[in-house]
């Protein structure tokens, strides 16, 4: 009785030993562990890592926190693409490849769960957190400690995900855990749970970091940046988190209706009593859709940053790019149902849908022949970041068009569900948000650590991703306009063999794309000293995070900057073209009110993953102790009724000069 | 001197000024939370298949505009409380905390005896959707009230040890938005669940 409290529905059974694959998987995780706690504790790094990044409500900090999360995801979800790649190239006729179908069907839920909420995510908060206070020239955002408990949440989230590898098993539905396979008839097991837990925790991470970041843009942008005067970057952003409040939400009600149907036997979306399983698409969808937009309106954002920057041009058609984005935020609420027009809602509500969908082709349009114009006649310098731009624009385009091709009713009814939508959603979110993220991370890499990437691995990593990217999904737009369906462990027509080994192929492309990564990652970091940013301007840039030190100081700006133009920066540079950097100076420095570092938000997360995961075992004690963690902590931490403090003007002073002195000794040397 | 505290009061009151605003914002997605309840609720009670089991079998008005009454008079009481903080009387305001809490209490406690006897009447949530969506609904408002009676009580500890007035203010501003935008749920409970469904 006491053990069943205790541990619920969990036994050793729940550990899958037969299996070489997870056993593999689970050696190597523990392993990885195991060499960064003992690296940890062998450099006595514990109560640095505590203090300085675990309490830190440091933006700049968490940002990085948000960037390592999601690139140590990356490597899971990519792996989740291996094994499917693999499968799906040798399962051909009599041969049944080498994984079992249940496995085959959570490695593709796992990957379409981790890539969206796991990578992309994190990834964009991580960028967000780095890019945006020092844009809009702020000291931290407007909740910092709410900051650090969106993270520390999202964190759980992918960590509960990532238990379901090796202690029972993961949902097998597909990413969106579709009804009635997700009801506990036809998933019995505890791999729904997992899901619905994992999504619930990270998803209210990703809304409090939502309203967050809205009060942050909407509040605290320093004075003289009206709204037409903030980098583009700060309006995509913030017409993304306007998506999250609003689309967020309706996550949270749509899973937990599905919880309460497994766990108190309700019946929203059973087929029987009076449920409705069409009601889950709609709602579900109702976020998804959303949720896409919320991923591409950034990355928007960033290469308009990155075409500006390295075309030396003002971006072309500054306010129609606002409003084209507008557009998209409105539009992306009235276009859900396309992702089943077979639904049978019949030819009215499809052709609303389908001509609301193509409407959206042209405000990115717009975009597009915005980024476009704004490099006609620029000076274009050929970066790393700015080559991703540019295979960003043929491939998004491509993967555009094949979506406005499937905004057509009826020919959706005849690729829907095939891997044509496979390859289109993989065009568009690869070379729309990825390309994007990667594009920005190396652009504000040097900001948030202090040296720039090294460019020819950089440039390595960037033909063999989008040679790959070619190699690994033209064949699937031709397989799936044959008819070979999405999600396939198996298929007996040895026709599509032979585009099924390309594909494979081609997934090795981006693996080796992904190893050049790897490596440039490491070998900027030995050579460090030599791409060193000492002048905090490593891009001649436009926007006022250029003008502070890289990384920046803790309270970022000393003296909070006044705008008067778009590109302040810029424009500041161009008046003062060829004198020296003493007007830079500030006459005098006044002390800044600082957030405290708090715990707070780290064990508020750590009880709220003890509370889903013994949820998804139905272990009682664990469950009260997690519920009744989280309140008694919310409740403690209310009682800290002064979480800020001051930093002195000494302090400031010495940290600035000392910037200013690196700059002119850089001068010097050139 | 003074104008260092007065650079300090216009940066409290800017701060909370902010907070204030993102707390609506909380509210913002809070309403969009009952939205989705409430579309699920009215798509499920359009398409019951068993019209033996409905509401309006199982429901008493007469308690439910009990609960109503409840629910408005701890929204005045609170009013009252507020009143007080801006005037630093502590202790009345904790006075008028004390008897929202009351009269909160008697609103779940009634809602949660409503639940237990449709229970045992039958109109059970594992029955049928209709009686899902109708116990969801009802129960998130009930959740949501509950968390806000142990905010009350928080409160009501916290208060003596608040320096800062502005701090005070901040945080019965918050709960005092938060208790009344479930007043105005409640009312649209009313309407929808209760006078629609049981007429």
């Amino acid at each position: 009785m006491i053990s069943h409290l205790l541990f619920g529905n969990l036994t050793l059974d729940a550990i899958p030993f037969h299996s070489g694959i997870i056993m593999g998987a689970f050696a190597f995780m523990m392993l990885a562990t195991f060499a960064i706690l003992f690296v940890i504790t062998y450099y006595r790094k514990w109560s640095y890592i505590w203090y300085e990044w675990v309490c830190s409500v440091d933006h700049k900090k968490i940002g990085i926190m948000y960037l390592i999360l999601g690139s140590v995801m990356f490597l899971r979800g990519i792996s989740d693409m291996v094994l499917m790649r693999a499968q799906q190239a040798i399962a051909a006729g009599q041969y049944h490849g080498y994984l079992p179908a249940d496995h085959f069907d959570q490695i593709f839920t796992a990957h379409g769960v981790i890539m969206i909420f796991f990578v992309a995510m994190p990834f964009m908060f991580g960028l967000m957190n780095v890019a945006i206070p020092l844009q809009i020239g702020a000291r931290d955002v407007a909740y910092p400690y709410l900051n650090s408990l969106s993270f520390w949440l999202t964190f759980v989230g992918a960590m509960i995900c990532n238990a379901s590898l090796v202690i029972g098993d993961f949902a097998a539905t597909g990413w969106l855990a579709y009804p009635p396979l997700s009801e506990t008839y036809y998933s019995p097991t505890v791999g729904v749970d997992y899901y619905i837990m994992s999504l619930q925790i990270a998803g209210v991470g990703t809304l409090l970091a939502g309203i967050n970041f809205i009060v942050t843009i909407l509040k605290m942008r320093c004075p003289g940046m009206t709204p037409m005067k903030m980098p583009i970057f700060v309006w995509s952003v913030l017409c993304s988190m306007i998506l999250v409040v609003l689309a967020f939400p309706v996550l949270t009600v749509t899973l937990a209706l599905l919880a309460l149907d497994r766990y108190l036997g309700m019946h929203f979306f059973t087929d029987f009593a009076g449920g409705n399983v069409m009601m889950y698409i709609n709602l579900i969808w109702v976020w998804g859709h959303p949720e896409v937009y919320i991923l591409i309106l950034p990355a928007f954002g960033i290469f308009s940053e990155i075409v500006a920057t390295f075309s030396q041009k003002t971006l072309f058609g500054y306010t129609t790019m606002v409003w084209a984005i507008g557009v998209i935020t409105f539009l992306s609420f009235v276009v859900w149902l396309h992702h089943f027009f077979t639904m049978g809602a019949g030819a009215d509500v499809n052709t609303f849908f389908g001509i609301a969908t193509m409407v959206i082709a042209i405000p990115t349009g717009v975009k597009i022949f915005n980024w476009l114009f704004t490099m006609y006649k620029g000076r274009i310098r050929l970066t790393t970041p700015m080559l991703w731009v540019t295979a960003f624009f043929t491939t998004f385009a491509l993967g555009g068009m094949t979506g406005v091709m499937m905004a057509i009713p009826p020919v959706d009814f005849q690729v829907h569900n095939s891997v044509f939508l496979v390859a289109h959603f993989h065009n568009v979110i690869i070379g729309g948000v990825l390309f994007g993220y990667f594009a920005g991370f190396i652009y504000w890499f040097p900001k948030a650590f202090g040296f720039k990437l090294d460019e020819k691995w950089g440039k390595a990593a960037f033909v063999l991703w989008v040679l790959g990217f070619y190699v690994a999904f033209m064949p699937l737009y031709v397989v799936g306009l044959e008819g070979f369906m999405r999600r396939n462990d198996h298929y007996s027509n040895y026709y599509f063999q032979p585009y099924l080994i390309v594909a494979a192929l081609g997934g090795g492309l981006i693996l080796l794309g992904i190893l050049c990564q790897g490596i440039q990652l490491i070998v900027s970091f030995t050579n460090r000293e030599l791409l060193r940013d000492h002048t905090g301007d490593p891009w001649d840039g436009r926007t006022l995070e250029w003008s502070l030190a890289s990384p920046a100081p803790l309270y970022n700006f000393a003296v909070i900057p006044k705008v008067e133009t778009l590109d302040a920066l810029w424009a500041y540079k161009q008046e003062h073209l060829g004198e020296s950097i003493a007007h830079l100076k500030p006459q005098h420095y006044a002390p800044i009110h600082l957030p405290k570092n708090t715990p707070a938000g780290c064990i508020i997360a750590i009880f709220a993953g003890i509370l889903g995961f013994a949820l998804v075992w139905h272990m009682l004690i664990p469950a009260l102790i997690g519920f009744l963690g989280i309140i008694g902590s919310v409740i403690i931490k209310s009682f800290y009724f002064d979480p800020e403090y001051e930093l002195d003007e000494a302090t400031i002073k010495k940290t600035e000069l000392a910037h200013f002195k690196e700059i002119a000794e850089c001068k010097a040397i050139r | 001197m003074q104008s260092n505290s007065l650079t300090e009061t216009m940066h409290h009151a800017e701060a909370d000024s902010n907070d204030v605003f993102g707390f609506w914002l909380y509210i913002l997605t809070d309403c969009i939370l009952f939205a989705t309840l409430f579309a699920t609720y009215l798509v499920l009670n359009y398409s019951n298949p068993m019209q033996s089991i409905q509401l309006k079998q199982y429901a008493d008005l007469h308690d439910v505009l009990t609960e109503t009454f409840l629910l408005l008079a701890s929204n005045f009481t609170f009013c009252l409380s507020i009143l007080n903080i801006y005037q630093k009387k502590v202790l009345k305001t904790q006075f008028w905390l004390i008897l929202t809490f009351i009269l909160g209490a008697g609103f779940i406690f009634m809602e949660v005896s409503e639940f237990i006897h449709f229970a045992q009447e039958g109109f059970r949530w594992d029955v049928i959707a209709h009686a899902s969506s109708f116990f969801t609904l009802v129960g998130t408002h009930g959740l949501h009230v509950s968390f806000g009676l142990l905010w009350i009580l928080t409160m009501i500890i916290q208060l003596p040890f608040i320096k800062a007035q502005h701090i005070a203010i901040r945080r019965m501003t918050y709960l005092g938005l938060f208790w009344n935008f479930l007043d105005i749920v409640w009312i649209f409970v009313f309407t929808i669940v209760y006078l629609l469904g049981a007429i």
